[in-house]
């Protein structure tokens, strides 16, 4: 009995003690009140929105507005958009972060910043590159004309500005780890008489794996939600040039309410699912292969960003 | 499997990493190259293994040309400082990796892979570790399932990397004496690199003392610490006092003190730099003629039964560090501040290069 007493009393001055080092507890309260308002003024209420409204004239017609032609054509384009961008992106991160993380040469410093480019300017301004380069003005455009080949106002175009947004995202998650690991595993594959197949995909792809897998999440919901550069070039055709976002702005200036919440609850949908993929790579890094060194994590661009 | 290294040569930029290498390593000799950082001493091992190519010279291993052939043709065990160990495979994995990337045709099969893997742990001792991660392992141990993985693969030479850098210092003598032991029990042609003279002394069969891109000296650990050839290895060999003094016809002056110095018979007057070991210098009460100098006892330095007593010269120009035995401290009876003789036992001349 004496026991227990002693034990709680040391239990209750420790717990003391332990406040003592932290905040009092009204300014904690406040803090994170204010913290939860803003998360549920901001993300949550809205995200609500997007599905009541969806839902508001019912199932029926939130399936009916989903199957309908036209929008699982643009469906069908963001898809066909994001199996384009978000392979060749993987590609391009990887070369480009070995190159910068395994060797030195001149000019990596400005491939470093290049790669940043599509972060550092308006969605817009990327498309309109495209629309300078391929336009009926531009200097392209004879030639293009001679060969029949139509890029602007149509896929190509679409695909091109998906992946010129995109690109930073694999190679910057990349670029981190690659470097923390270094290459020491790389050369100790190589004395052990590993050919250069056999070290990338036994040495090098594991021990990056889960920081691609988190790049290649991020640049999907990109590739999926882009939004301002695709609209600059894909000429809004109903059916033809118009992925998911666009659709959904074409509903919404139709006022067909309804329809364009069930599609923006797809998009919203598709956020949720990489919400949790995220945390779940991230859980899986940090657990059974850690790396060596805290990964920079940046906050993560949602698909609606640019809408 | 011998290693002949042939007027090696390499640079980083402008900086001369490593000038003029001449070097043989006999079959089954176990070599050090010692020296500070940045003496070249990891360059010219990565040189060897291919990990890093030569400006200039050639590199026989079993007297077969190397520099043409690549890293994963040229056969070598290599084991790093930080241990290289893949981290997403399990130990017996690593060790197995050198077997499992072999061509088809090389490949031994899957059973025998497993034998010659767990032969191989047995003989670093890590057996019942072979289905941990390298994460689960102490510093020692994996730098044991490096030299397991660097040895399955039955490499002709083996090389490490400062292999005992990053442990603590108790491992660090525990695993080099180990690792003397694996030698002399299967012999195969190393030569490792490290910064720590104890380490080169105790376990080498030959020490290469190396500085600023060159070998200064090659020789048996004894030859070396008892005839150093230059200031450095005399220097980067153990703690050492320097007197500044002449030389003249055959005799060193330094101060009041007279040595024998044959070597230095052609010389007449010459600046020279006197080299005694801390541990060749004796403390005495009473002046013998010619032979000491008169300091005066600042510091008294007891670490366990070594004490080092820090002292200063008469002329206030050199301080000098004796280390003598707890009984020899005992017997002398000495207090700081206490005026003494110190009698170097042993010292080496060098006469300056420049002239004044």
């Amino acid at each position: 009995m004496n026991d227990a007493i002693k034990q709680t009393i040391a239990f209750v001055k420790s717990k003391k003690a332990a406040a003592r080092i932290t905040e009092p507890l009204p300014v904690r309260i406040i803090l994170t009140s204010l913290a939860l308002l803003f998360v549920g003024l901001f993300l949550v209420v809205p995200l609500v929105s997007v599905f009541t409204m969806a839902f508001n004239k019912g199932m029926e017609v939130y399936f009916a507005s989903l199957v309908e032609q036209d929008a699982l054509s643009a469906i069908k384009l963001t898809l066909i958009t994001a199996a384009i961008a978000v392979p060749l992106n993987l590609l391009f991160g990887l070369t480009a972060s070995w190159a910068i993380a395994k060797f030195e040469f001149r000019g990596k410093y400005f491939l470093i910043s290049l790669i940043d480019l599509p972060f550092a300017v308006s969605p817009v301004i990327s498309g309109f590159i495209f629309v300078l380069l391929f336009g009926s003005h531009s200097l392209l455009s004879p030639w293009l004309e001679a060969h029949d080949i139509k890029i602007l106002f149509a896929v190509p175009a679409i695909v091109l500005a998906t992946v010129f947004v995109t690109f930073p995202f694999v190679a910057r998650e990349l670029i981190p780890v690659m470097t923390a690991n270094g290459n020491e595993e790389e050369e100790a594959a190589l004395t052990l008489g590993a050919g250069g197949w056999n070290t990338f995909f036994r040495v090098t792809l594991p021990s990056i794996k889960w920081g691609l897998l988190y790049g290649v999440i991020l640049c999907n919901a990109r590739a999926m939600g882009e939004f301002g550069a695709v609209s600059v070039v894909s000429g809004h055709i109903r059916g033809e040039t118009a992925t998911m976002p666009l659709h959904v702005e074409i509903l919404y200036n139709e006022y067909n309410f309804t329809a364009a919440f069930a599609v923006a609850s797809l998009l919203a949908m598709l956020a949720i699912v990489t919400l949790a993929a995220k945390k779940f790579v991230e859980w899986q890094s940090t657990g059974r292969f850690a790396p060596l060194v805290e990964v920079e994590r940046r906050i993560s661009g949602s698909p609606e960003v640019d809408s | 499997m011998s290693i002949t290294v042939v007027n090696i040569s390499k640079k980083f930029g402008s900086f001369e990493a490593l000038r003029n290498i001449n070097l043989t390593v006999d079959t089954g000799e176990f070599v050090a190259v010692l020296g500070p950082s940045g003496s070249g001493k990891t360059t010219l091992l990565r040189i060897i293994a291919g990990l890093e190519y030569a400006d200039a010279g050639k590199i026989l291993i079993n007297e077969k040309e190397m520099v043409s052939r690549k890293l994963r043709e040229r056969n070598v065990g290599f084991v790093f400082q930080h241990y290289a160990l893949f981290k997403n495979m399990t130990v017996f994995e690593n060790v197995a990796f050198g077997l499992k990337v072999r061509s088809r045709k090389l490949r031994p099969p899957r059973g025998e892979i497993a034998e010659r893997v767990h032969e191989l742990l047995r003989l670093v001792q890590l057996d019942n570790y072979a289905y941990r991660y390298p994460r689960q392992l102490s510093g020692g141990q994996r730098q044991r399932v490096a030299l397991a993985r660097a040895l399955a693969v039955e490499p002709s030479v083996l090389l490490l990397d400062e292999p005992f850098g990053a442990l603590d210092a108790r491992v660090r003598i525990e695993l080099r004496r180990w690792l003397r032991k694996l030698h002399d029990k299967i012999h195969i042609t190393s030569i490792f690199v490290t910064h720590d003279q104890d380490e080169a002394l105790e376990l080498a069969d030959k020490v290469v003392v190396m500085n600023t891109g060159t070998i200064e000296q090659v020789g048996s650990p004894d030859e070396v610490y008892d005839n150093p050839i230059s200031p450095f290895v005399f220097n980067f060999l153990g703690a050492v006092n320097i007197f500044h003094g002449r030389v003249h016809d055959g005799c060193a002056h330094i101060g009041s003190l007279k040595i024998d110095s044959p070597e230095h018979s052609g010389f007449a007057n010459s600046a020279a730099v006197g080299y005694v070991r801390s541990h060749d210098i004796d403390i005495e009460r009473t002046t013998s003629n010619g032979s000491s100098i008169p300091a005066e006892v600042r510091y008294i330095h007891r670490i366990g039964n070594i004490v080092r007593v820090e002292l200063f010269s008469d002329d206030g120009k050199e301080t000098i560090e004796a280390e003598i035995t707890r009984e020899r401290l005992n017997e002398l009876g000495l207090k700081s501040g206490e005026k003494v003789y110190i009698k170097p036992k042993k010292m080496r001349m060098f006469v300056e290069d420049y002239q004044i």
